[in-house]
């Protein structure tokens, strides 16, 4: 199944600003392709990616079809406090999946 | 001819095809865009349309009062103009995000920043791909 990578600094000082990296496997099917029989491949794309710091979204992002495959983003957030970062990838068919990781502030 | 001065007109959004200036007003409705503060990074020659590497950053202070809301990219010849949409806010600390996009052609790419204080910011890119995503191959 999709299986997510993240990359979030163990520790970091109090209001240092670090970087997130995160990269979700899917396919993003665009929906314009089509078979040898002339049929369209369905499309079949993550929307929409979150994440929450402590419980709070710091980032959101809309996801189209000219993201390529297997969605890689990354963006940046102040280390404020100790806790956990969630993640949060919804898409065409039903599809979520999630995913987390720690950071302490010192 | 004679008397004609050259003038160079920021004309960011109507310089593009209909689709793409379309896409543009759905997120800036009747605002106007002006260029600066936002930077495109992207490579100027691709050689796979399926995956180019792209960074949009914007100078920002990040603070409370004056910070990036969003980050909107579009592109001009693929089947849809809309790349994606980011939505950031005073505790990003730093305005900028990387993303790996498809591009069907050589083509524009657009990126524009929405600031705290409801003004518009935009970016323009030419992209040159020698190999086109496969937007409407056979599989």
């Amino acid at each position: 199944m999709a299986s997510a990578l993240i990359n979030v600094p163990r520790k970091a000082k109090r209001g240092e600003i670090i970087e997130i990296k995160t990269l979700m496997s899917h396919i993003m099917e665009t929906g314009y392709r089509h078979t040898s029989t002339g049929e369209v491949v369905p499309r079949d794309i993550i929307t929409s990616f979150s994440c929450r710091y402590n419980g709070t979204e710091i980032f959101r992002a809309d996801l189209f079809p000219a993201i390529a495959a297997n969605p890689f983003i990354t963006f940046f957030t102040v280390a404020t406090e100790s806790g956990k970062f969630d993640f949060e990838w919804i898409g065409d068919r039903g599809f979520t999946e999630t995913a987390s990781a720690s950071i302490t502030v010192e | 001819m004679m008397g004609v001065v050259p003038v160079v007109t920021l004309r960011p959004v109507e310089a593009t095809p209909a689709m793409l200036a379309a896409a543009v007003r759905n997120v800036v409705g009747e605002a106007v865009v002006r260029t600066g503060k936002i930077k495109l990074d992207i490579p100027p020659l691709v050689e796979n349309g399926n995956t180019v590497p792209m960074t949009v950053s914007v100078s920002s202070p990040m603070t409370p009062d004056d910070f990036v809301r969003s980050i909107h990219v579009f592109n001009e010849k693929n089947p849809q103009p809309n790349v994606g949409n980011y939505y950031l806010g005073p505790r990003a600390g730093r305005a900028q995000i990387s993303t790996r996009i498809r591009l069907a052609d050589s083509q524009k790419v657009v990126a524009i920043a929405r600031l705290s204080d409801g003004s518009f910011w935009s970016a323009t890119a030419d992209v040159v791909v020698t190999l086109a995503a496969c937007t409407d191959e056979v599989i």
